[in-house]
């Protein structure tokens, strides 16, 4: 409702206002992209042969689909490590034990702070020093733990911070019925805690899903690396990032509307609000108007 | 840990300037910072206002620069904007690179700074509006006067947020090829891998150091310019 809170229904005059700065806009918002066409075209880079190759099930087949592959591979296990990592360090969080409380919450900064791109760097280079691994393996590997420290550290907070956000009556009404203080948590306050912070919890997907991409700096072959190798191979660089881009933002904005309207279904299941947040989540999305 | 390995560590860091590697992590911030605040700002206005055209001008900026990975969007502009299109920002190659991946961390984050900013305009309660409205006030000075300055206030935690972040994703520009501290990371543990835990605990050290201040300043600062109501 926020787009709608500066502004009165407006009269007569306002809209005839409003008409003219709207086809004004609309007008500078198309000139700029005719400048942007008109400076690719100079530049040669409209050019059919830079395009057709994304007409070729060769190019789909050998680069685009097997990097669109390695992508959902390495964020799948990712998303499930980093759940497992988040539930545990979530539990952890809210242990009764205080020396359990100050070192789960001590992994939780700790790992909040750290870039991803540091921690990917160091078990890539880490695991393949050890050699345990085979070579081929050692770069999903290092996507997967610097995306699950990560990421499962944020799901770890929003664990803590759903069930903070639970009224108090739950658990007592979970004492009083005799479970334990652990059953309490496990039985009512958790999954209470998930329904409400699926939201929050669909859109830290999207991040994993896209800092799989960093997988690209550490040899990970995922979809940009794909569109690198295919774009220095066939001189249209420009061409097949914008392709990838496009197939990330497809993904991503697909997730993030299945998640608003996932939001608007669970509301009614819980009996706290779900307005919880953690605290430095990297902005969770608003609907998009 | 004997001292023969201690001893062997610290001279790694009479080789390696550290210290430089995250100063420049700090200043591809703060570049990125002003201008992601800039065309955060202006991406809000247009989001807010009563116009059509450039509300969905500023939804869809956000929601492509959102969803796309900011490593691609680091590369782009490295490998797109001045390796095909020819976009010179400096005639010294290393400040070329820095100044094209401060524009790409600018624009991405540009998305999130929107989307804080919005949500401050979120907690500022509808009657401000229309009380700006009952005493006369049109679009530009309620916005100006009353809504903005309200909205900021409620926006400093979720702008930390993004801050945090940018800090962070710096570390991407190691994609652009500009020296910062993740990429010396790397060419310190190829260099001693024997010390690779230690080079890495510095390194991340480092970012914690960077970041849990910034993290404490907006939190206290967020309560004490909240508006009460």
């Amino acid at each position: 409702m926020s787009a709608h809170v500066l502004f009165d229904a407006p009269g007569p005059r306002a809209r005839r206002r409003m008409v003219v700065v709207n086809v004004l806009a609309a007008l500078v918002v198309v000139a700029i992209a005719a400048v942007a066409l008109v400076v690719l075209d100079r530049k040669g880079q409209l050019d059919a042969r830079l395009w057709t190759p994304f007409l070729e099930a060769r190019t789909w087949t050998g680069y685009l689909l097997p990097g669109l592959l390695d992508t959902l591979r390495a964020a799948a296990l990712a998303i499930v490590a980093s759940g497992v990592f988040g539930l545990v360090f979530g539990l952890g969080r809210l242990a009764s034990s205080r020396v359990v409380r100050v070192v789960a919450g001590g992994v939780v900064e700790f790992f909040r702070a750290v870039p991803v791109l540091l921690m990917m760097i160091f078990f890539y280079m880490g695991i393949s020093q050890l050699g345990l691994l085979d070579p081929g393996d050692v770069p999903l590997v290092a996507v997967v733990l610097g995306l699950t420290l990560y990421n499962g550290s944020v799901f770890a907070e929003l664990v803590r911070s759903g069930v903070h956000g639970l009224p108090k009556g739950q658990r007592e009404a979970a004492l009083v019925v005799g479970l334990t203080r652990g059953q309490s948590l496990r039985l009512v306050e958790v999954p209470q805690a998930l329904i409400a912070m699926l939201p929050a919890i669909a859109s830290q997907l999207v991040v994993i899903l896209k800092d799989t991409a960093l997988g690209a700096i550490i040899t990970y072959p995922e979809l940009l690396a794909a569109a690198r190798r295919l774009g220095s191979g066939e001189g249209n660089i420009l061409q097949a990032l914008l392709v990838a881009a496009i197939i990330f933002i497809v993904i991503n904005y697909a997730l993030t509307r299945a998640a608003d309207r996932l939001a608007t279904r669970v509301d009614r299941r819980t009996s706290g609000t779900a307005t919880a947040q953690a605290p430095s989540l990297a902005v969770r999305a608003g609907g998009d108007d | 840990m004997d001292e023969g390995y201690l001893a062997q560590f610290l001279s790694l860091f009479e080789q390696f300037d550290v210290l430089a590697a995250f100063w420049v992590n700090i200043q591809l911030t703060a570049y990125a910072a002003v201008l992601a605040l800039v065309l955060g700002t202006v991406l809000a206005v247009m989001r807010i206002s009563p116009v059509p055209s450039l509300r969905w001008a500023g939804a869809t900026y956000v929601t492509l620069l959102r969803n796309t990975p900011l490593t691609i969007i680091i590369v782009f502009c490295v490998l797109g904007l001045w390796g095909q299109l020819g976009i010179t920002l400096s005639a010294d190659f290393q400040t070329n690179f820095f100044r094209l991946a401060a524009i790409g961390l600018g624009v991405y984050h540009a998305a999130f700074v929107c989307e804080a900013l919005r949500s401050g305009v979120n907690t500022v309660p509808v009657g401000q509006a229309e009380a700006a409205r009952a005493i006369g006030l049109g679009f530009w000075p309620a916005a100006r006067l009353v809504i903005l300055p309200q909205a900021f206030r409620g926006a400093v935690a979720p702008l930390g947020n993004v801050l945090i972040a940018l800090i962070k994703n710096s570390t991407v520009a190691a994609a652009g090829s500009v020296a910062e501290a993740s990429g010396l990371m790397r060419t310190m543990i190829e260099f001693r891998p024997d010390v690779i835990l230690a080079v890495f605990f510095v390194f991340a050290l480092g970012f914690v150091v960077l970041v849990v201040p910034v993290g404490l300043l907006t939190t206290s600062l967020s309560r004490r310019l909240a508006v009460a109501r």
